[in-house]
């Protein structure tokens, strides 16, 4: 579904992306991990054309995309973004802000999409007409799952969509994500800095480090501990720690 | 009864249709501005001060053209409250009519120059690059003359009149607007909740007009509010320079210019228009901090 092949990406004479090629299949969750300024989410901002300067292949479906996406291109790539409290326009009901999409592209029924769109993220029928800042963080990544899902997606880029969000919210966002790719044949990207989320959520695991895509694996070998960059070692054994201390 | 069921309706923290939600938060920003006593007693002059200039023909005891030589520079008395000018024309019918074309030279300065600077601000602030040094550099070009001398000789160039001065007044007034339009957009221009507009493949068009203007929009309300007292004093210098209105129309300005040779004998001929002048300007001054107060995002 997803193929990127040699992407590089530049700022200024920084080379935040350094020839990452990686593919993912129909309906399947690829996770990117790494620190922060490892270039995982430039991948994914790349990948839903919000930046014009990168070379190298990127593909959808077998369809090539370049720097400038068709209106169409936003009906089969949706993104969820990091920090629900800067991802919804502030002076928006949540009404205004899921209904935009369907006004641009022409859509039809739009009262009947959005009120779908609310239930199938299980958020209130009643929180249509707030504004986010009357919402819980939960709440708002909710309504920004449900943006997305209202262009109905092929592909869905997420930025780190529960990291923002407390402990006991991030699980019921992850599994409300991995419901909607069951039930839709979502096809995810899923990038992260926790290993944890991304060992639940994804089948295929990449690992990134300093811009490049240092290891390629899936989510079986991972949990294994059969991995063989030390950067993937050293990734892994702070996740354990980490695990080891919460509990 | 109404009113009441209005305030809940309004309040309701779920509303239920788009017009609810709209109206809900309309009615906050007037009840936190209620509370701002400076600015309600701004915004009470303001309206006093327009319902008289629009009810004036009812109001004004004389006609505003009429004179009476045998009753020059009259001093206050019941026929005539605020006394009669070098004509004999009664000064409160002109100070009520000079309202019109004072205030409307005003509303006419801002209807054109904040559509104009909002757009020209948010455009150079969103697209950035070549577009944004084009646009600003003109704003600097213009921000850099000053003010009353360019429309002086904007004026000069053309015909002096009412509509000369709104145009020249216009020309020289919109660069503020335009720096504070574009410094709003550029905070928001990189954040998250645009960057998701434009992954609805919205054009840069309607993501500017339908998202970023929106938020621009309370602080240039603010900033022309707080303007409106130096856009009057400005239309008010060139009717007192003659570049303005044009005698016998009544402008407050040009009232005090004609008054200015007989100022120490008669002073209430100068001195109404000059209060009417600086009340209006100091309302709409309590007005704006009230409205910046209220209106301002990163207050909240």
């Amino acid at each position: 579904m997803i193929d990127v092949e040699n992407l590089r990406v530049r700022f200024g004479s920084r080379e935040a992306v350094k020839g990452v090629s990686f593919s993912v299949g129909q309906g399947d969750c690829f996770g990117v991990v790494g620190e922060s300024g490892s270039g995982k989410s430039t991948i994914l901002r790349v990948l839903a054309g919000l930046y014009d300067d990168w070379s190298g292949k990127v593909a959808f479906g077998g369809e090539a995309v370049g720097p400038r996406r068709q209106r169409a291109f936003f009906r089969k790539v949706q993104m969820v973004f990091q920090d629900p409290y800067g991802s919804l326009h502030p002076r928006q009901t949540i009404d205004r802000i899921l209904s935009e999409l369907p006004l641009v592209h022409g859509m039809d029924d739009i009262d009947g999409r959005i009120l779908r769109a609310l239930d199938a993220v299980a958020l209130p029928r009643a929180a249509r007409f707030r504004f986010p800042h009357q919402l819980s963080g939960g709440q708002r990544q909710r309504v920004a799952i449900a943006r997305a899902l209202i262009a109905e997606p092929e592909v869905l880029l997420l930025d780190e969509p529960t990291s923002a969000l407390d402990v006991s919210v991030q699980a019921e966002i992850l599994n409300l994500l991995a419901d909607l790719r069951r039930e839709r044949g979502l096809t995810y990207l899923l990038v992260s800095h926790n290993l944890a989320v991304v060992a639940h959520l994804c089948s295929h695991v990449g690992v990134m480090y300093g811009g490049e895509m240092v290891e390629l694996t899936d989510a079986a070998t991972l949990r294994e501990g059969r991995v063989s960059h030390p950067h993937t070692q050293e990734l892994r054994r702070l996740s354990v720690e980490l695990e080891e201390t919460g509990n | 009864m109404i009113l009441s069921n209005f305030r809940s309706w309004a309040l309701d923290e779920a509303p239920a249709s788009r017009s609810q939600a709209t109206w809900g938060s309309a009615y906050r920003v007037w009840l936190s501005l209620r509370r701002n006593p400076l600015s309600m007693i701004g915004l009470a002059i303001i309206l006093a001060f327009v319902a008289l200039s629009l009810a004036a023909p009812l109001l004004a005891p004389y006609d505003p053209a009429a004179q009476d030589l045998g009753n020059r520079l009259a001093a206050s008395s019941g026929a005539h409250w605020f006394g009669t000018d070098e004509l004999g024309r009664d000064v409160l019918s002109r100070l009520l009519y000079g309202g019109r074309v004072t205030l409307g030279m005003v509303v006419a300065v801002v209807v054109l120059v904040a559509p104009i600077g909002l757009g020209i601000g948010c455009i150079a602030g969103y697209f950035g690059g070549a577009v944004d040094t084009a646009l600003m550099r003109l704003t600097d070009i213009f921000l850099a003359f000053p003010r009353l001398i360019l429309a002086l000789a904007f004026v000069a160039a053309m015909k002096p009149g009412v509509e000369s001065a709104i145009l020249a007044i216009a020309l020289t007034a919109w660069p503020p607007y335009a720096r504070l339009a574009r410094a709003e957009t550029l905070t928001v221009r990189g954040s998250d909740f645009i960057a998701a507009c434009r992954l609805t493949g919205a054009s840069p068009w309607r993501i500017i007009l339908r998202h970023v203007m929106p938020l621009c929009t309370p602080s240039l309300i603010v900033r022309v509010t707080l303007d409106m007292s130096s856009i009057i004093i400005t239309a008010a210098s060139l009717g007192f320079l003659g570049m303005g209105a044009q005698p016998p129309s009544p402008e407050w300005g040009a009232m005090i210019a004609t008054a200015k040779r007989f100022i120490f004998d008669q002073w209430w001929v100068a001195t109404v228009p000059g209060i009417a002048i600086f009340l209006v300007s100091l309302a709409f001054n309590f007005l704006g901090d009230g409205l910046r107060d209220v209106l301002d995002p990163k207050g909240r």
